[in-house]
């Protein structure tokens, strides 16, 4: 545990009731009960502080990645949401991207939106990015919401074309377009900010404290080759390494 | 008049069932885990539907006004099945989440060893994690089978108060009342219980610790069946109040027990989950 979890534990503590504050203390003891309490945190300790005394049960514990994806995996809404908050916490010493795709690929928004906070901005590869955004428009999750968003946004022209894309087809359907989207193109026609980022530290890797540039590209789904459209995070700053034999592409394939 | 469905299984119905439950005055609804007509042949099947009762379907119910809890267990009709009994070791993992509200479905379908030896276990886990069971009776052999229903249940440590034994009729009922359980019975469009056959056992056993479902399913079955006991006692000369009771009081006194009944549940969080696109997400 560091000093700021130290802090916020300290913090989180000084609000629960002297009950609560037991059952804490207890709770942050035993290790071996982390699935049982993880589950009781809120009738333990109350609804408005659920999510920060989960979130200070596995910083405490620092389960290894395979028990936490099982507590995301078995955990019902409130406790998959407590694990997506809780990533940032645990970084650098667990991976938490697979989570974080997985709660991409639910219907709930409240996942979805989960999905994109500090963790997501910095984890997610361009096009897993821009999918999930485009996500949050379809669903109807505020855009505000999304960590990030104006810097990842900022010259991604292929994010602007989708966006453009999905407006025609809500008017072509006679349905309305989400207020967010005109928002979320101006963004997009803005500059990729100068290099380096005024926040570059945000944006390296939470797991590695590498830059997000780093990790493999995703592969376009539809050519199988990786994506190689620019966008703030992985542009020239950091190239992906070529891979011996590899021709490195060079167009745009979208 | 509001409506507390006690047993209903929402998995298998569609978004105009929650709609026209919304309109019929259902607020809040218990989805027992059972089986889903065809059998499972993993555990891991048992878990994914675990966490639909826990996750997915209480945010759908959400979207239309409506509280959703579970009940979570090794269902009588898997019960006897090898190929699920690791089930069992895994439920107190589930047993101690927010929105379970009693151990069940429990109880017998075949009257087997196996299932013998599930519901003792079951009861047991009931009193561990200071739940409320809700047990079904058997389709066939009913009466011998509440029988010994009972006296499993007597002979475990968890309160006969805590117990709710569901799909009673003519033939069951006046063992069950005797034996100071609560008791559930289910309304179905052609089998089970009927309105009126309904409101003629609540005027000869009384309103008191009786609860009306629909237990809508995939099969043929109705999910405003309580509306329609409700509407059947108002013209038999029971009162609203008496109405209330047995549609809305009752459900929430025994699923109280649990401590865990959150009847603001069926106020969407927050305007992220409104809208169209909101239910037709994937769309």
């Amino acid at each position: 545990m560091t000093a700021a979890d130290r802090d916020r534990l300290g913090a989180l503590r000084s609000e629960l009731d002297e009950r609560a504050q037991d059952w804490l203390k207890r709770a942050l003891a035993e290790p071996d009960r982390l699935e049982i309490s993880f589950a009781a945190a809120k009738r333990a300790c109350g609804a408005p502080h659920a999510v920060r005394v989960r979130v200070a049960l596995l910083a405490e514990h620092r389960p290894p990645a395979a028990r936490l994806a099982e507590l995301y995996r078995r955990g019902n809404a409130a406790e998959r949401l407590a694990v997506l908050e809780a990533l940032p916490e645990l970084a650098p010493d667990t991976d938490g991207s697979e989570l974080v795709h997985d709660a991409l690929r639910t219907n709930d928004p409240r996942l979805v939106a989960a999905a994109l906070g500090p963790y997501g901005a910095c984890c997610l590869a361009p096009h897993d990015w821009r999918q999930a955004v485009l996500k949050c428009l379809f669903v109807g999750i505020p855009l505000a919401e999304v960590h990030d968003l104006a810097p990842r946004a900022a010259g991604d022209d292929e994010l602007a074309r989708m966006l453009r894309d999905f407006a025609a087809e809500r008017t072509a359907a006679g349905r309305t377009v989400p207020e967010d989207l005109h928002h979320l193109l101006e963004l997009t026609s803005r500059p990729a900010p100068a290099r380096p980022a005024p926040d570059r530290s945000a944006l390296d890797h939470p797991a590695t404290g590498r830059p997000v540039a780093d990790h493999p590209v995703t592969d376009h789904p539809v050519t199988g080759r990786p994506s190689t459209v620019p966008s703030p995070v992985d542009g020239p700053a950091a190239p992906r390494p070529t891979a011996p034999g590899e021709q490195r592409p060079t167009g745009q394939e979208i | 008049m509001r409506i507390f469905d006690p047993h209903i299984h929402m998995t298998s119905r569609t978004t105009d069932d929650y709609r026209a439950m919304y309109d019929a005055g259902v607020r809040a609804v218990v989805e027992p885990s059972f089986w889903l007509g065809q059998p499972r042949t993993h555990p891991a099947s048992f878990y994914d539907y675990f966490d639909a009762l826990l996750g997915w379907e209480p945010f759908r119910a959400a979207q239309y006004g409506i509280a959703h809890h579970c009940t979570i267990a090794l269902n009588p009709k898997e019960a006897g099945d090898p190929r699920c009994l690791p089930v069992l070791e895994e439920l107190p993992r589930y047993l101690a989440k927010d929105g379970v509200v009693a151990v069940g479905e429990i109880g017998y379908d075949s009257m087997t060893p196996a299932e013998d030896r599930a519901l003792a276990a079951q009861l047991q886990m009931a009193v561990d994690h200071e739940l409320p069971a809700m047990v079904h009776t058997p389709h066939r052999d009913k009466a011998a089978g509440l029988t010994r229903t009972l006296d499993v249940v007597r002979e475990s440590d968890l309160p006969i108060e805590h117990v709710l034994i569901d799909h009673l009729n003519e033939t069951t009922v006046a063992a069950a009342t005797d034996s100071g359980c609560w008791r559930g019975f289910s309304i179905y469009p052609d089998t089970k219980m009927d309105p009126d056959r309904m409101v003629a056992l609540l005027r000869s056993h009384g309103t008191e610790c009786v609860l009306v479902n629909s237990a809508a399913d995939w099969g043929n079955s109705d999910p405003l069946t309580p509306r329609r006991v409700g509407e059947a006692m108002l013209a038999a000369g029971f009162t609203e109040d008496d109405v209330d009771l047995v549609l809305w009081r009752n459900p929430v006194e025994f699923y109280g027990l649990s401590g865990r009944l959150d009847l603001d549940a069926a106020e969407p969080a927050s305007p992220t989950h409104e809208g169209n696109s909101v239910l037709r997400g994937g769309e």
